[in-house]
This record gives C-alpha cells, structure tokens and sequence, in this order.
C-alpha cells in the first residue's frame, strides 16, 4: 500500500498523493452512511446466522455453545418434514399459477388494441395493496359460512368447501391469495418484453404458414426465454419466504397443513423462544435459497 | 393506444441520464410506433371471422379482469357498509340495504387508524430520506470517486442481493435489539425501520449504473471550476439523475408501506405500529364490518400513489426485472 503510492508520487507532479488520500477520505465519507446500514443489517447477521444455529440464545442466560444441538431439535420436531414439504408445495403450486397465468395474460393483453391502460392498471392494483390488506380480505371471502368464495360456489350450485378449515384446501387456499395479489407483477414485466420481440419475426413465420400456437412455441416463447428463466428463479426464491400467508390465515394449521419453513423459523424464534432452533431453520433456508439468487444474479448480468 | 408505456422509461432509466430533455424529445418521436403487431396479423383482425373472434376475446378479458380485479374491492368497500346480520345474510346482497359511512368513522376510531397511519407515514418518510442520502452518496462515491477497494465494496453491497431478506431476520432482528459496537437497543424506535431500509444493494446497483452513464466531461468540466465533490454532485450529478431517483424513491416508499414481517418484529409496542401490523394484530377483536372499513382506509393511500405515480412505479417494476 505505501510502496504502491510512493510509486505513484514519484511519477506524478507534487501534490498528487495529497489529492489522492483526500480524493479517497471524501469518497469513503459518501460511502459511510451505507456502508454503517449495510455492516449493522446484513453483513453482521449473514455471519451471525452461522453463529447463531450454533449457539443457545435466550436474552436471560448468556449465550453458550451447543455444537449441532438446535439442528438436533429442528430435525426431530413433527412439524420440520411438514415444512419443508409445504414450503416446496405452495412453491410448486404457486409457480403452475403465478407464473404461467401471467404469461398467458400478457400474450393476450398484446393483442388488443382497446381497453389496454384499463386492464393494465386494474391487474396491477392487488399488487400496490399492503400484503397484509390483501390477505385479510381473503381471509373475510374464505369464510366458510358467509365467505364470497362460498356464497359464489352456491351460485354456481356447487356445495361449500372449508378453505383454510380442511387440511386438503387449506394451503391451495394461501396459494390463490399470493397469486391474486402478486400477479400483476409478471403480467407487466412479460408485457414488456413482448413489445420489444420484433413484429418480422412473426411477420416471416406467417408466410411460412404458422399456426397461432406454432407462432407463439417458435417465437414468442424463445424471444422472451431470458426474462422467463430470470422470473421463473425470481418466483422461486420469492415464495419459498412464504410467511404472511399462514401468519395471518391459519397459524400453520389446521393439523401442520400449512407450515412453512420461514413461519416454523418464526414459531421457534417467538413462540417457543429458542432463536438457535430458528437460526438453524433460517441457515438451512438461506442454503438452499442462495443456490436459486446465485444462478438468478449470473443469468441477469448475462442479460445486459 | 400507448403501447411502449412499460417499456420506455426503462430506457430513460437505462441509457438517458444526462439531459431530461433528450428523454422528451426521443418520447415524442417515437410516440407511436408504425405499425404495431403481434401474434395476430392485422390483417385477420379485417376480416368479419377475425373481428368476431377479437371482439368476443376483449369482452370477455374486461370482464374476466375486472370480476378478478376489481369486484373483490368492491366487494370490500361495500361490505364494510353492511351490518354484521346483512354481512351473513344469504343469498348476499350486491348493494348494502343502507349507505351508513359511519363504519369509517367507527374504525378510524376504534382501531385507532390515525396514529398507525401516522406511524406508517413516519417510517416511511424517514426510510426514503435516508435511502436516498446514504445510497446515493454510495452510488456517486462507487461510480465517480473510485476510491481504493471500491471494487471490492461494490462486491460486498451487491453480495446483499443474494440474501432474502427473510433468511437473516433473526439475525437482523438481533442487531436491532442490541446494536452491535454501541450495544443501543432500537426496538420501538423509527431507526429499526429507517437504517436497515437505506441497506438496499439494489438502489445502489440501480443508481451507480445511471451514474456510470453520465458523461465524464460535464463533471471534469465543474471540477476545473473548482466545484468540491458534493457540490458537483448536488448541481451536477443530482439534476441529470431526476428519472432514477424518481423511481429509487416510490420503491423505497412502497417497499416501507407494503413491508410487515420486519415491523411486525422490531415495533411490538401497539403505540408504534405500522398501519399494516396494527390492523391485524386488532383484527381478531373486531366486528368483521369495522375491520372490513379498516382495511379500506388502509388500501386507500397506496392506491392514490399507484394511480398518481402510476408511470414511475411500473418503470421501477421493470427496472427490477432487469437487475444486474
């Protein structure tokens, strides 16, 4: 370091590495205010995250280690496997809907030439809604006796079904909620791609004598398939946090039927007053999820 | 019909930084493009076969749309006008039997809406301030000061964006009760909001790249006039970057407005409550109608941002996508 700018002082004109010390003292001065919020709320709890799946934390006692004891007694509660297995269900749920009804719709909304604005506002209006408003809203239309859902499904003459009440339709139930209030995200965000697919290339396949849907599998598809590859990872990493959902509707219940791994990660945290048991979950969950980011950064620096 | 609305801004927030002017001017050239087309040729869309089809399509999308979109809020609005015997009657009734507004009133009152909606309006403002002094300093400082390891900073800020947010709350939610090094317990205080909002990697990805793309030579030029760094970011860098900040700043609102796991942790105290955290913690102890006219008044200032800076927000939404 000292080497390096006595160097650069002897080739440069005196005063140089005045400047360069100032140059570089004010750029670390604009960068202290983030770098301050940065150090306190991320990097610090990135490494802490290690040392907390580790360590027994409660605010009486001070803090000792336990080695692998809090994995031990994630790994052995009923509610571990349950899950797991929701978190990749509302995941896989989520994805068939979230992430295919939108494309559907921003092909479709390419096509008109009326009303555009109007429904491009309207399928982002859920989206702009607090998450919290959103849910309870569907919390009110789920209920089983004076609910829309079932005052519409009588409608139609099809009997009432239990929503968040039955262990078969409680976690389809979290996943239309999270759809309904994420899905003008996608809608728009596919939108803009397909406006940039030049109209030649559907121009051409038309002469060739493509159907709609050969134009849509030969053209539409590959045209957008970076933004679809960045979405699809998006999505992913996105819904498995999966919490407000069963936080607000169901408590994990009925039976562990919508357990998350982030809500469990929030149960041992303050329910159960064990911050290494929800450190350990928060360690397993940021592993798994770093694979799904890591691929997602490269795959969107490749785009520009 | 504007059909590049989403599409644009993002190239005013990609490759126009300098002059504000040169955005307008390239907006009005290309204000409409030639011929638009898609899938369907315009030329099926003449024929008597094709204009059936798309007529029948459209009124059934504005309907299908509005029924999944707009109806649930009606349904809100108007069921919070409904007395609990209307809210179970059924069949349901479309419109409520009496207009009684006094519902909003009653929750105002009762879940006492004003002090959470003042909170949320605290946190929020504070959040956008400090997010954009101390990331746009950031970002300035990383793309024209270059100090000594800024690489290797930059590469610290955006390992951040590999993180969820939700994978570190614990170890957040710890920082916030005993901050390391000082050892201050934040819980209950603004700063629990306002400090870990401004730790964004990706506001200062967002903003370095636009810095990036001002042009050397209008800050080479202040320099010679002898303009200190703050001063040629203040009247230089500042007046040319207005489409980004713009959108860095209806995110960092939006981001506070819609958060509720992270105030929901570090606000316990129901005086401090953001609006969101506040109607639900309630929610249980409430007559469905009172809560229902609660979560209208909650959904009413973020749908007045969304329809007033309507063109900001989808250009931040498309700007996201593009990350990295």
């Amino acid at each position: 370091m000292t080497t390096l700018s006595a160097k650069g002082a002897r080739r440069q004109p005196p005063g140089a590495l005045r400047r360069a010390v100032s140059r570089n003292l004010t750029a670390y001065g604009f960068l202290s205010g983030a770098l301050i919020c940065f150090a306190f709320f991320s990097w610090i709890p990135m490494v802490r995250e290690f040392i907390l799946s580790f360590q027994k934390t409660n605010f009486v006692n001070s803090t000792e280690w336990v080695g692998l004891e809090n994995f031990r007694t994630v790994l052995d509660d009923p509610a571990f496997i349950s899950a797991w297995v929701n978190t990749a269900i509302f995941t896989l749920l989520a994805l068939v809907f979230g992430y295919i009804v939108p494309f559907v719709f921003a092909v479709v909304l390419n096509e008109l030439r009326h009303a555009q604005g109007y429904l491009r506002l309207i399928v982002y209006l859920p989206v702009m809604l607090p998450p919290a408003v959103a849910v309870l809203l569907f919390k009110w239309f789920y209920d089983p006796g004076a609910g829309l859902f079932n005052q519409a499904l009588g409608v139609v003459g099809i009997p009432p079904l239990s929503w968040l009440d039955s262990t078969t339709t409680a976690l389809p139930s979290l996943v239309i909620v999270s759809t309904w209030m994420n899905l003008g995200t996608g809608t728009l965000i596919y939108l803009a791609a397909l406006q940039s697919i030049p109209s030649e290339l559907y121009e051409a396949a038309e002469l060739d004598g493509a159907g709609l849907f050969k134009r849509v599998w030969h053209i539409t598809i590959p045209q957008t398939r970076l933004i679809l590859l960045v979405m699809l990872l998006l999505q992913i990493v996105a819904t498995m946090q999966v919490f407000i959902e069963p936080f607000l509707l169901t408590g994990g219940g009925p039976e562990n039927a919508t357990v998350t791994v982030a809500y469990l990660m929030y149960q041992y945290a303050f329910s159960f007053g064990n911050f290494g048991g929800g450190g350990a979950l928060g360690l397993m969950l940021m592993l798994v999820l770093i694979v799904f980011s890591a691929f997602y950064l490269r795959v969107s620096r490749d785009r520009t | 019909m504007s059909q590049s609305t989403v599409q644009r801004p993002v190239r005013a927030v990609k490759d126009t930084p300098p002059p504000p002017k040169h955005t307008r001017r390239r907006r009005k050239t290309k204000e409409r493009p030639q011929q638009f087309r898609g899938l369907v040729s315009p030329h099926t869309l003449t024929t008597r076969r094709g204009k059936i089809v798309y007529w029948t399509v459209l009124t059934f999308v504005i309907t299908g749309f509005t029924l999944a979109f707009v109806f649930p809020l009606y349904w809100m609005v108007t069921g919070a006008m409904k007395s609990p015997d209307e809210l179970v009657a059924v069949p349901p009734t479309f419109f409520p039997k009496e207009l009684n507004f006094s519902v909003y009133a009653e929750a105002w009152e009762l879940l006492d809406l004003g002090t959470f909606l003042k909170n949320t309006l605290i946190y929020a403002a504070g959040a956008w301030f400090f997010t954009l002094t101390f990331d746009v300093a950031a970002a300035y400082a990383l793309s024209k000061l270059r100090p000594v390891f800024g690489k290797v900073v930059l590469a610290l800020v955006l390992s951040t964006l590999m993180i969820p947010p939700m994978v570190i709350l614990l170890p957040a939610y710890l920082s916030v009760v005993e901050l390391p090094i000082f050892g201050w317990n934040l819980l209950n205080t603004p700063w629990a909001i306002w400090l870990p909002a401004a730790a964004n990697g990706f506001f200062i990805f967002l903003l370095k790249r636009f810095f990036d793309s001002i042009p050397r030579e209008l800050l080479e030029a202040a320099q010679i006039d002898g303009a200190s760094p703050m001063r040629i970011l203040w009247s230089v860098v500042l007046p040319v970057s207005r489409p980004i900040l713009g959108v860095v700043s209806i995110l960092a609102v939006v981001n506070v407005w819609k958060d509720f796991v992270w105030p929901l942790l570090v606000l316990p105290d129901s005086e401090k409550m953001s609006i969101s955290v506040g109607i639900s913690s309630l929610s249980a102890q409430m007559p469905q109608n009172v809560l229902i006219a609660a979560l209208v008044i909650a959904s009413i200032p973020a749908i007045l941002v969304f329809l007033v800076f309507q063109r900001s927000i989808m250009a931040g939404l498309t700007a996201g996508s593009l990350k990295g």
